[in-house]
């Protein structure tokens, strides 16, 4: 049955408290999911302050602010810094986002950031997303033709090149996923709506000659009608893109081949 | 200690290449839902409290038999595909699964043909 309660291992308890930065006038509260999995012990919530005097604006400023000058062995993923690389994906202030592009500003009060929910935890922010790596890999992430290969490239009309956009800007950070109680309660086999959005961005792609395949793989009770329109995948994707439409197009193709 | 591969374990037993009749079906069903409920709730209730006999000519009236049935029907499609998708959702024990799928089949096909006996007997028997 579903899980509404976390593990008793998985129980956070109170944290450190950090000391407040000396002379700073405007200091701001961030409160941190820590876990390490050598100690042994329940995951805490870590208390740091920050002087936002001497800090960037957005939530990974201040997450590296911390690493750098108050506590080295705060662990979380982090890349680009421009909302390209989706490393730093993770929930702040109760929202699945990109620290890089959330700003503080966003958040009243305390901020308050978790790793993504429902997901194994490896150490502090960093969630394990192996699975989820692997079900995007299950839907066959790339071009699958038949016809020969031209000699030059698969050539594609602007108005069949349009249908990718708002699909191909998918950065897989996984803020969709890990927001979806579907893929909560099924993500062992629901394939969420990260690879669902990847899946029909191969699937509309004019070049591709696998479209029927890819409908196949597709057309299971679990993986891909687990989804019940709850939308929080559009609510949260940071990107702005909206995978729960993507998966309403896979349901309606699905009906079209069979009329 | 288990040395399957990542891309296994969401392989699994592969597609089932079904659930779309049963997706379609909920919502042609719902959309259908929407006059069949009105024309069945109509009758019923400004009937409600009436003497057998008054009851007994309404539903002897063809249409109102007819929709009557369609209305059990239909609801009762609706209701096993709905609850089918909360148990499936929600019930993670496959043996539970299964007892609780059979169960809910059962429950709302013998829901829909007393719906159906119902009227039939009223309409035809009196």
């Amino acid at each position: 049955m579903v899980e509404l309660a976390l593990p008793k291992n998985s129980r956070m308890k109170a944290g450190k408290i950090w000391p407040k930065p000396d002379g700073a006038t405007n200091v701001r509260a961030f409160k941190v999911y820590r876990y390490n999995p050598d100690l042994g012990e329940n995951p805490r919530i870590d208390t740091y302050y920050i002087d936002l005097d001497d800090c960037g604006p957005m939530v990974l400023d201040a997450l590296i602010k911390i690493k750098t000058d108050i506590d080295p062995t705060l662990t979380f993923r982090r890349s680009c810094r421009e909302g390209i690389c989706g490393s730093c994906a993770m929930n702040i202030d109760g929202i699945n986002t990109l620290a890089c592009l959330f700003g503080m500003d966003e958040v009243k009060g305390d901020v308050k950031i978790y790793p993504l929910p429902h997901m194994e935890v490896v150490k502090d922010l960093i969630p394990d997303l192996t699975h989820f790596y692997a079900q995007h890999a299950s839907i066959m992430p790339w071009l699958e033709t038949k016809t020969n290969r031209p000699a030059k490239e698969w050539r594609q009309s602007i108005t069949d090149r349009k249908k990718l956009d708002g699909l191909y800007e998918c950065v897989m950070c996984a803020c969709c996923s890990t927001s979806c109680p579907s893929y909560w309660w099924n993500g062992d086999r629901y394939l969420g709506p990260a690879a669902l959005l990847h899946a029909y961005r191969w699937i509309i792609d004019s070049r591709d000659e696998a479209t029927g395949e890819r409908l196949d793989n597709l057309e299971d009770p679990f993986k891909l009608y687990r989804c019940h329109t709850i939308m929080n995948c559009t609510r949260s994707c940071p990107k702005g893109l909206n995978p729960a439409k993507a998966i309403a197009e896979l349901k309606k193709m699905m009906v079209e081949r069979k009329m | 200690m288990s040395y399957q591969t990542d891309r296994q374990r969401v392989e699994g037993l592969g597609s089932a290449k079904d659930g779309t009749h049963e997706w379609w079906g909920q919502r042609i069903s719902a959309i259908a839902l929407i006059p069949l409920v009105i024309l069945f709730v109509l009758p019923f209730a400004h009937y409600l409290g009436a003497d057998y006999d008054v009851i007994r000519r309404v539903y002897a009236h063809p249409f109102n038999a007819i929709v009557a049935i369609l209305f059990f029907i239909t609801i009762t499609f609706h209701l096993r595909h709905g609850l089918q998708e909360v148990i499936v959702d929600y019930v993670h024990n496959k043996r539970t699964m299964t007892l609780a799928l059979l169960l809910n089949t059962m429950f709302t096909t013998v829901l829909g043909v007393t719906g159906i006996f119902a009227v039939a007997k009223i309409a035809f028997a009196g």
